[in-house]
C-alpha cells in the first residue's frame, strides 16, 4: 500500500512528511516532528489533551489523519507563548494556579488561547467543554482564561 | 493498513466513486477516525479524503425559497451563520450539542447523514426542516427527501458512485414552537439516549423526529396528525391518547446506554411537555 506524502506548516516551519495516510497527525506532531507538547488523552476526540490550531479552527489531533493536514497551517501548544494571546493564557494559568497535575493542561492552553484569539467572553466555559481536566480544577481555569481576556483587552487599550 | 488518498478537484471525486467497489469517504473524519480507533475498519478499505474540496463544497446558500448547506460545512460554520440560525433556529441548537468545539469544527452535516447513526442529532434538526439530499454522481444528480432516505441500521437510499453533494432545506411557514430535546448522561458531550425534536410551524402543521428510538433518525407521523389535530389547543391531547399513541409508534431498543421502557417515558414526558407548553411565539 502506497505512503503518502504531506506538505503542512507547523508553528511557522514548513514540513514535509511521508507515511501511511491514516497516521493520526498527534502521532506525526509527537513521534516524527517531536512536537511533544500535544498530548493523547482518550485517542478518540473527547478529552482535548490533543487539541492544536489548524487553519485558524480549534481541533483534536487524535482524529485527524495526517492527509488531511496537506497545506494546513498548524499551531502547536509549543508556539502559543510567542503570540499575545497565548503569552496571556500562559500567564494567567501561572498566575490563577489554571494548571494542577499538567496533563490536560497543553490542550487547555491551546483551546484557551483560541477562546482569547476569538474573544469569547461569556462563553468560556462552553468553548473550553471539549477539554476535560480530571482534577476538575475547572473553576481556576475559567478564572485564569477570563484574567487573559482581561489582560489582553488591558495590553489593546494601551496601544 | 487502511489506503486512503485525496480527492483532487469534484470531477476527480466523481470519476474515483464510479470504480467498483467505490471507495469510502472521508469528510471531517470525527467518526471515520473514532471507528477505526475501535477498530471497526476493516484491511483494505480504500477511503477516499473529500476535505480538500472545501473550496467546492463547504457553503451555505440561503435564499427566498431554500438553503442549501453544501457537503463540507461544519456545525460550527452554521453556528456563525446568524442569518441562517435566524431562519432555521433547530439546526443551531443540535449543532451546539454535537460533541464540543473541536468536533463541530471539523463535522459535517453531510458527513452526519453518510454516517448513519440512530443518535444523529444533527439529522433529526435537518427532518424537521423536511430537508432533502442533493446526490451527485457521474451520471447526474438526483434530488430526495431525507424522510425515507434511510432504510435500516446504517443502510440508506445511496446508489454505488453517488455522494451527498449537498442538503437542501426549502423554506416552509416559519416555526411557531419548536424544542430539541436530548436526554443523555449528561448535558455536553454526551450521545443522545432518547432525543426529540419538535417543530411546531405557523401553518399548523408538526414535525417530531426521534434519534436513538430506532435503527435510523426518523420522523413519528403519527405523532405528528395527533398534534395537528388538536389545532390551536393542545390541551385536546389527553394522557390516555398520548400514552397509546406513544406505544403504538415508538419501539425502541434496549442496547449499551438504555433500555426500551425508559425511552418510551422519555418520550412520552416530552410529548406531554410539549402539549402543556408549547404556545405561539
Amino acid at each position: 500500500m502506497a505512503d503518502i506524502t504531506t506538505t503542512f506548516r507547523v508553528n511557522g516551519r514548513e514540513v514535509t512528511v511521508t507515511g501511511p495516510p491514516f497516521r493520526r497527525l498527534l502521532d506525526v506532531l509527537r513521534e516524527e516532528l517531536r512536537l511533544t507538547g500535544s498530548k493523547e488523552g482518550c485517542g478518540e476526540g473527547e478529552c482535548g489533551a490533543c487539541s492544536a490550531i489548524m487553519n485558524g479552527e480549534l481541533i483534536n489531533t487524535c482524529i485527524v489523519p495526517v492527509l488531511q493536514a496537506e497545506g494546513a497551517v498548524i499551531m502547536t501548544v509549543e508556539m502559543l507563548a510567542d503570540t499575545p494571546a497565548g503569552a496571556a493564557v500562559q500567564r494567567a494559568f501561572l498566575e490563577h494556579g489554571g494548571a494542577q497535575c499538567g496533563i490536560c493542561t497543553p490542550g487547555m492552553i491551546v483551546a484557551a488561547t483560541w477562546v482569547a484569539q476569538h474573544q469569547f467572553r461569556g462563553e468560556i466555559r462552553e468553548m473550553l467543554a471539549g477539554n476535560l481536566c480530571r482534577c476538575t480544577g475547572y473553576d481556576l481555569i475559567v478564572t485564569s482564561v477570563e484574567a487573559a481576556l482581561n489582560a489582553l483587552a488591558k495590553d489593546g487599550s494601551r496601544e | 493498513m487502511i489506503e486512503a488518498d485525496r480527492a483532487r478537484s469534484l470531477d476527480d471525486l466523481l470519476d474515483r466513486l464510479a470504480a467498483l467497489p467505490p471507495p469510502r469517504l472521508i469528510a471531517g473524519g470525527t467518526d471515520v477516525m473514532v471507528q477505526l480507533e475501535a477498530g471497526v475498519q476493516k484491511e483494505g478499505d480504500h477511503f477516499l479524503d473529500v476535505s480538500g474540496l472545501a473550496g467546492a463544497l463547504r457553503y451555505h446558500r440561503l435564499d427566498a425559497d431554500a438553503l442549501e448547506i453544501g457537503a463540507l460545512a461544519t456545525f460550527r460554520d452554521t453556528r456563525l451563520r446568524s442569518d441562517v440560525i435566524s431562519a432555521f433556529s433547530l439546526l443551531e441548537l443540535a449543532a451546539r450539542t454535537i460533541g464540543a468545539t473541536q468536533i463541530q469544527t471539523r463535522g459535517t452535516w453531510a458527513g452526519n447523514i453518510a454516517n448513519g447513526s440512530p443518535a444523529a442529532d444533527g439529522v433529526a434538526a435537518l427532518l424537521a426542516y423536511d430537508a432533502e439530499v442533493v446526490l451527485a454522481s457521474r451520471s447526474g444528480r438526483r434530488t430526495r427527501s431525507l424522510h425515507g432516505f434511510f432504510t435500516g441500521y446504517k443502510k440508506m437510499d445511496l446508489e454505488p458512485g453517488e455522494f451527498i453533494e449537498a442538503v437542501r432545506l426549502p423554506r416552509r411557514a416559519p416555526d411557531r414552537w419548536r424544542a430539541f430535546h436530548k436526554v443523555g448522561t449528561r448535558r455536553a458531550q454526551a450521545i443522545t439516549k432518547a432525543g426529540l425534536t419538535l417543530n411546531w410551524r405557523a401553518d399548523g402543521t408538526w414535525r417530531i423526529v426521534g434519534t436513538s428510538l430506532a435503527p435510523f433518525v426518523k420522523r413519528y407521523e403519527t405523532l405528528e396528525r395527533l398534534f395537528e389535530e388538536a389545532g390551536d389547543d393542545l390541551s385536546r391531547i389527553d394522557v390516555q391518547g398520548l400514552t397509546a399513541a406513544v406505544s403504538a409508534a415508538v419501539e425502541p431498543i434496549n442496547d449499551i446506554r438504555s433500555t426500551a421502557d425508559y425511552r418510551r417515558r422519555v418520550v412520552f414526558n416530552l410529548l406531554r411537555d410539549a402539549s402543556a407548553h408549547a404556545r405561539t411565539g
